[in-house]
């Protein structure tokens, strides 16, 4: 695999913030689900460092964060974490936008590719899982999934593109630097 | 502050579990967890659910660490029965095929013996796959699971991203609690006194200088790491780093076998669950 040591490090500290702040930014929705801010952090680490980090800064993170509530490890979910995380390094790459202001048109596609990838993520494929897994009664697994999807939803859309707009605005842009 | 990641510290004891090379334990819990995960069968489950706890017994867990995991993996579980039996009380009829009323409660909300045994089962396989990862990160030091998972043939790259993470929570956490507290002092509410909207930009608030931090901190170390040549070559070796031994190619091949019995279970009670109503 070749991956340059920047995403490396980038895994690696993507995924000690996904378990910070969903270890200790949570805000309580339904049963044994969290309002939870990681995901913006995993779609702005995607979109900067690639599908790669993003299903790998799922995986770990979401697994370091099982870990310390002492509950142990939730498999289908932390699957879902990966495979979300995959999915917003899809939705758009900063590689191509770097030089450029995150214009009106990219934060479109950012809110609906991740409202996307987030439906698909715990509408469709948590709920599978958990059933697959747990054989957990259908209308409860996707009442869960439902609700893991508004509030993910609505974190990385709103988050998410608050973070990559500040982000970009701190950013040197190709046309700052005039010849006089 | 420690206390809260519990759950990912090394406690350093003399136990069989801490002799075992890193790679032979995460085998096991792999193979451990997805024979749970295979298998309905109440009698292989409480099979697993015995060594698990046994495994506990053995690496010596504090008692008081026990306790706590226990207690909120038994309140957690209450929440989901409970929740899952409100959203389906006839789901136990459903697999079994049979249907034993023992007494009505409300409107459709009937006991079933049927949906007891289903609720017993999914708390079992509960116990079965929740806490084995927990005696192995007890019982592996975390410089020595960078070695582990390269030894089990994650890429060397990857290993180092997760020991990178384990290496950096305790210096993030440290950054989120000081600018969370920088600021409230300049007036930004977070707690459950605002309004949900208010509490989102606020988390977002902190979140912003501390992603900057952090992309700082993602040059500084990538750089350090360059001027060593990092990834330079294919393979690395690590400090840490033990053969095999006895112990662990017999750990790997017992876990092995309860893969091997979930599979078989699966034909000889043709489905997942075992039934004993039929």
């Amino acid at each position: 695999m070749n991956l340059n040591v920047k995403t490396i490090v980038a895994i690696g500290i993507g995924a000690a913030l996904f378990f910070v702040l969903g270890r200790f930014a949570v805000v309580p929705v339904f049963a044994n689900t969290n309002l939870s801010f990681q995901y913006a952090v995993l779609a702005f680490f995607a979109v900067l460092f690639g599908p790669i980090a993003g299903v790998l800064i799922g995986l770990i993170g979401h697994i370091l964060i099982d870990m310390s509530w002492g509950w142990g490890i939730w498999w289908s979910w932390i699957i879902v974490s990966g495979v979300v995380g995959c999915g917003f390094g899809f939705v758009v790459r900063y590689a191509k936008i770097e030089q450029n202001d995150f214009t009106i048109p990219l934060i479109i596609r950012f809110v609906i590719g991740t409202i996307i990838v987030n439906l698909i993520g715990w509408g469709l494929i948590a709920p599978g899982l958990d059933i697959l897994i747990y054989q957990q009664p259908v209308n409860h697994v996707f009442t869960q999934g439902l609700f893991a999807f508004v509030g993910n939803a609505v974190t990385t859309a709103v988050v998410g593109t608050l973070l990559l707009f500040a982000y970009n605005k701190a950013q040197p842009k190709a046309e700052s630097l005039y010849k006089e | 502050m420690a206390n809260r990641t519990a759950g990912l510290t090394y406690i350093e004891k003399n136990t069989p579990l801490h002799k075992m090379t890193g790679g032979a334990k995460l085998l096991m819990l792999l193979f451990m967890s997805l024979a749970a995960m295979i298998t309905f069968d109440t009698r292989l489950l409480v099979v697993l659910v015995v060594v698990a706890i046994s495994l506990f017994v053995v690496a010596k867990m504090p008692i008081k660490e026990m306790k706590m995991i226990f207690s909120i993996l038994a309140f957690i579980m209450a929440v989901n029965l409970v929740v899952s039996y409100l959203f389906s009380p006839e789901e136990g009829v459903a697999i079994y095929g049979s249907r034993t009323e023992l007494f009505h409660i409300i409107g459709r909300y009937y006991i079933t013996r049927e949906q007891l045994f289903y609720q017993l089962n999914v708390t079992i396989k509960y116990f079965a796959i929740l806490p084995l990862a927990m005696v192995f990160f007890v019982t592996t030091d975390s410089s020595e699971f960078a070695a582990s998972l390269n030894a089990i043939g994650v890429n060397y790259k990857i290993a180092y991203s997760v020991s990178l993470a384990l290496r950096y929570i305790p210096s993030v956490l440290r950054e989120y609690h000081d600018i969370s507290q920088a600021q409230q002092a300049r007036g930004i509410d977070i707690s459950k006194n605002v309004k949900l909207s208010k509490r989102i930009i606020g988390i977002a608030t902190i979140m912003f200088p501390l992603i900057i931090t952090s992309i700082d901190k993602i040059d500084r170390i990538a750089g350090a790491m360059e001027l060593r040549s990092f990834g330079k070559h294919k393979k690395r070796t690590w400090y840490k780093a033990r053969p095999f031994k006895k112990l662990d190619y017999a750990a790997v091949a017992v876990s092995l076998l309860f893969i091997v019995a979930a599979v078989l279970l699966n034909f000889v009670n043709g489905g997942r669950f075992f039934n004993p109503f039929s």
